[in-house]
């Protein structure tokens, strides 16, 4: 006799919640000990629901035909010599920032969902986390192949994770997810889940990798469309998320709000170095930074939230601010990188007439008032022999750990400046969001790792600034670094493409 | 209203996927960009296995849809028969 094919939902709940078991001999709060001292209150986690209802067996059936059909993909790229289809090596800039900034929080990601699935006394929670942390894992091994093939062309790929720990710039997105993982299990949901899962990583992974695409960059494609498929059940985990917390407690409510407000300050602030990826990295276009802001977050978070507000949720705090920082924020970032590509470990340059041309037409309001005449004085100096690099080190925020050169959004003259004293030390921040998370818990971030402040005291090597990049960070200086042109990437990329 | 969306990987199964939402949801927009195709309508979105069966001329799981899906806004709701996208108001 044929054995009856079980429904989706049966399956689930006897793959899932029926794994639970009875804490007979053992006290429940001494197995779960992180569950209450955030002030979070659960009173039924059978009412946690997974609408995927994905079972592990379906998983590991699922993944392994997304991990066949990627792995074929890197092996035809490879063997094609698929880099020298590249639009223009300019572009594998964009991916030595992402083996060095993204990658490695991908493993952040896989180690956070290992840690907090345990400490969730739910069951649903508790899978719905290992497969998240399963999927992380697989992410940034999938990212680490991908962009092995680049390590063999190009410079700036060698030592990503050695260089994510130390970097001046790395420490942006490091401590962003050093605070999310040193924060309790339902704030990390709260702000990987929700806040950067739901509400801001489409903008990296949907429109970047469709630009990769548009860039001759199949590998890199394939592996972001490959992680966005996990990406969309985590996005769906972190809306679950928080409607569960919402409907568990009211007193809740205020928590996640305060969580929301942060982290969606946070994941700003991380966001703006893919801002400048997506302005001015990608020698192809398809849509400009404010454009993806206003569809991935204005159109699709203004949804979110308006469904949320049933359950007394508001738009996160700034919001508005946000509103007025996608016209200026990736001409910033790519200013300040401009600035000091001599400390970068990957290449800058100064956009080209057509890319000029470009920016003017999708920001009206901003690029020919404001940074269109940096661009054309910074081509000037050049052409004169005067490149300038800044020889300072830039002033850090005490959050976001950005260099001080975000501006006053209303003034795109003044850089904003904000501060506070804490325990008679001065504290600097580059906004009133970063300004506010601190001042929300001041003894955590006076412990932020801030790379300046080390380079100073003495714990990165030097003296000089350059035995910092060569012997702390491992940069081949002189490869990696500055411009673009005259670089030994752009000499062998000119050399295999028979230019003289 | 709200819209709710989901993105496919352009690829040669995500076509059939596509040709079935659009008979599935008269109102939907369907957007081609580089290497994806994003797919929007007001409020609610069903994707029906039926109907993706029918236009594929094979058995298909519901669950078979995470392969090409890049992804999605929306409340989601998913068993054997359909996965549906909705906001609640």
């Amino acid at each position: 006799m044929a054995a009856k094919k079980l429904n989706i939902k049966d399956k689930y709940r006897l793959l899932t919640r029926d794994l639970d078991w009875e804490f007979s001999y053992q006290d429940r709060k001494e197995a779960f000990p992180y569950e209450e001292f955030e002030g979070i209150k659960i009173t039924d986690w059978s009412k946690w629901e997974d609408p995927f209802r994905l079972t592990m067996d379906a998983y590991w059936k699922y993944q392994a035909e997304k991990e066949k059909k990627l792995y074929a993909i890197f092996d035809a790229f490879a063997q094609n010599n698929g880099h020298l289809n590249i639009s223009d090596p300019r572009y594998a800039n964009a991916l030595k920032i992402f083996l060095t900034g993204v990658s490695p929080l991908e493993y952040q990601a896989f180690q956070g969902f290992a840690h907090t699935g345990r400490q969730f006394g739910g069951v649903g929670a508790r899978i719905a986390c290992q497969m998240q942390s399963i999927d992380e894992l697989r992410h940034v091994q999938t990212q680490i192949h991908a962009m092995s093939h680049y390590n063999k062309f190009f410079d700036g790929f060698q030592d990503w994770s050695h260089m994510h720990d130390r970097v001046w710039y790395l420490s942006v997105p490091k401590s962003f997810f050093d605070d999310a993982r040193s924060a309790g299990p339902f704030e990390y949901l709260v702000a990987i889940s929700f806040s950067f899962e739901y509400v801001l990583t489409n903008l990296l992974f949907v429109p970047f990798m469709s630009g990769a695409a548009y860039n001759g960059d199949m590998a890199t494609v394939t592996f972001g469309f490959s992680a966005q498929s996990d990406e969309a059940r985590h996005m769906t985990l972190g809306l679950e998320v928080i409607k569960f917390l919402l409907e568990q407690h009211e007193d809740n409510v205020p928590i996640v709000q305060k969580w929301i407000d942060k982290w969606f300050w946070r994941g700003t602030r991380l966001l703006s170095i893919v801002a400048m990826m997506m302005d001015y990295m990608l020698p192809n276009k398809v849509m400009s930074w404010k454009e993806a802001w206003e569809v991935y977050f204005e159109e699709a978070g203004g949804s979110l939230f308006k469904d949320l507000a049933r359950y007394g949720i508001r738009m996160p705090k700034y919001a508005e601010t946000t509103e007025k920082e996608k016209e200026h924020v990736s001409h910033q970032a790519w200013w300040i990188f401009y600035n000091y590509g001599q400390a970068a470990g990957f290449h800058t340059w100064i956009p080209t007439d057509k890319e000029l041309d470009w920016l003017s037409e999708k920001y009206p309001e901003t690029f020919d008032k404001y940074y269109r005449p940096r661009w054309e004085l910074a081509r000037q100096m050049e052409a004169e022999g005067k490149r300038f690099y800044n020889p300072g080190l830039p002033q850090l925020c005490n959050c976001c750990q950005i260099p001080m050169g975000f501006t006053e959004m209303d003034d795109p003259t003044q850089i904003a400046y904000r501060q506070t004293v804490y325990n008679g030390e001065r504290y600097h921040f580059c906004s009133d969001g970063c300004h506010d998370i601190f001042v929300d818990e001041p003894e955590k971030y006076v412990q932020s790792w801030l790379p300046v402040h080390q380079i100073f005291q003495g714990n990165c090597g030097g003296p000089g600034v350059e035995d910092v990049l060569r012997d702390y960070y491992r940069m081949n200086v002189g490869a990696d670094n500055l411009d673009i042109k005259g670089s030994p990437d752009e000499q062998r990329w000119n050399a295999w493409k028979g230019v003289a | 209203m709200s819209k709710v969306y989901l993105a496919l990987q352009d690829n040669d199964l995500s076509r059939y996927i596509v040709e079935a939402i659009e008979e599935d949801n008269p109102s939907v927009t369907v957007n081609y960009q580089p290497a994806m195709i994003r797919i929007e309508n007001e409020g609610r979105l069903v994707v029906r296995r039926e109907t993706v069966e029918e236009k594929l001329g094979r058995d298909w799981d519901v669950q078979e849809l995470h392969l090409n899906l890049i992804t999605l806004g929306g409340n989601v709701d998913e068993d054997d028969d359909e996965l549906s996208l909705s906001w609640n108001r």
